[in-house]
């Protein structure tokens, strides 16, 4: 890096931080500075500041783990990608600004600093991009973990009586999950009755129907009973309209009636303990 | 126009999508519980068309007042392979995709106002009304 440039840079940091921010501050959109407190922004700030000078030292490591560690952080504060794109630009801005004002640019290099500074930013930019895509899939693909974890339970309620509430939308491979976890579930914890709770499912159509009444199925294949539990008024009556015959599997209300039942199946039922 | 808001139908959350802008528009018109399901079941249906056999289109929501009566209206279009025999998807049953075949006949019974209108190669498109009462 060319030595004026290096200089400037290095020594420098508070008017740069000051003037930076001042710059991101007229121009952003304000819902993104408001997100934040003002003492968050000054101290995000004054990192990413640091972060930039922190890479003119040529130590690649030290700065890649910063610029992880800030990429995070951003995304965690909700800072576009778009925001911290444009700082870097406004950087750049304020260096040459700086360098004009204090005359270190002539007409003989001026050239030079603006090649130079380009030079080194358009790498970082590109790092920033990379590590920011790396952090937002990395949150995707553990949300989506997460949900896959909460997207098909079988919960033994008692001996033999087995609950799957099912919450949310239903998409083809959680379909899939569902079909999966019941049939092993149901033999490993012996059940012989699952109840199917919908309560929490908002749309039932066409492809989830035909989804519960397979599953309904394949458990009666691995020797269980299925009941389906939760349908709301609205759910009945558009299944109805679209002529979904449910005549087959044995449905309720409630996940109430839905147990008050399988205890029946199962011989049992819940008395209270005299005194 | 007074209204129109669309979604388009790339992957399959964008069934989910359509759904909830419809949900939210008849709730805004004023419709009552069942018939929120019955469009927006109508709506899922539609789209999962879209998504399952023309791979990509939109669906269209647009607000109705025709004689004092207010209502909703969805338009499902797509570019895709278009239907062959409309008298035979209109069939309970009918479907080529190993499914109930129970989506077309059913969205014509749970709105008001149906029309389809396709052709072979050039796409097709839904359009179904529910008015308020
Ligand atoms: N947008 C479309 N483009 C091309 N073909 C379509 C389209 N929509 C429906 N079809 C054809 O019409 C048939 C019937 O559709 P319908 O929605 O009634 O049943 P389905 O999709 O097969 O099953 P499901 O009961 O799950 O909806 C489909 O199998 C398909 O061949
Ligand atoms: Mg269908």
């Amino acid at each position: 890096m060319n030595q004026i440039v290096f200089t400037f840079i290095t020594h420098s940091r508070d008017y740069m931080l000051e003037e930076w921010m001042n710059l991101m501050k007229e121009n952003a959109d304000e819902r993104l500075i408001n997100v934040v407190s003002n003492e968050m922004f000054v101290q995000t700030s004054a990192e990413f500041i640091d972060m930039i000078i922190s890479n003119t030292r040529r130590n690649n490591e030290e700065f890649a783990s910063k610029l992880s560690d800030f990429a995070e952080k951003v995304v965690r504060l909700g800072w576009p990608l778009s925001f911290i794109i444009e700082g870097l630009h406004k950087f750049t801005l304020v260096v040459i600004n700086g360098m004009v004002m204090k005359e270190q640019v002539t007409k003989d290099n001026q050239m030079e600093i603006i090649y130079d500074l380009d030079k080194w930013t358009s790498p970082m930019k590109q790092e920033i991009i990379s590590i920011y895509t790396q952090t937002w899939e990395r949150t995707v693909s553990l949300q989506k973990m997460a949900l896959q974890e909460l997207s098909a339970p079988l919960i033994p309620v008692i001996e033999g009586i087995t609950i799957m509430p099912l919450i949310g939308t239903i998409d083809t491979e959680r379909a899939k999950q569902i079909m999966e976890n019941l049939l092993t579930g149901v033999v490993k914890q012996r059940s012989e009755v699952v109840l199917i709770d919908i309560t929490g499912v908002p749309v039932v159509d066409t492809m989830v129907a035909h989804h519960i009444i397979q599953a309904a199925e394949a458990v009666r294949l691995v020797g269980a009973k299925c009941m389906i539990c939760g349908i709301r008024p609205e759910i009945a009556q558009t299944i109805v309209s679209l002529g979904i015959n449910l005549n087959e599997i044995v449905t309720k209300n409630s996940l109430k009636k839905g147990i008050d039942a399988a205890l029946d199946w199962t011989n049992r039922k819940i008395t209270k303990v005299e005194e | 126009m007074e209204f129109q808001s669309c979604v388009k139908i790339i992957n399959e959350w964008d069934i989910v999508a359509a759904r909830q802008l419809g949900r939210n528009v008849a709730k805004e018109l004023g419709f009552g519980t069942v018939d929120q399901a019955r469009i927006t079941t109508a709506i899922s249906e539609l789209a999962r068309n879209i998504y399952l056999y023309a791979g990509r289109g939109s669906v269209c929501i647009e607000k109705e007042y025709v004689n004092g009566k207010s209502g909703m209206k969805i338009i499902a279009s797509d570019e895709g392979p278009g239907i062959q025999d409309i008298r035979k998807v209109m069939e309970d049953g009918y479907t080529t995709s190993g499914g109930l075949g129970a989506g077309l006949p059913g969205v014509r019974r749970l709105m008001d106002e149906f029309d389809i209108d396709s052709f072979p190669s050039k796409g097709t498109k839904v359009t179904a009304i529910k008015w308020i009462r």
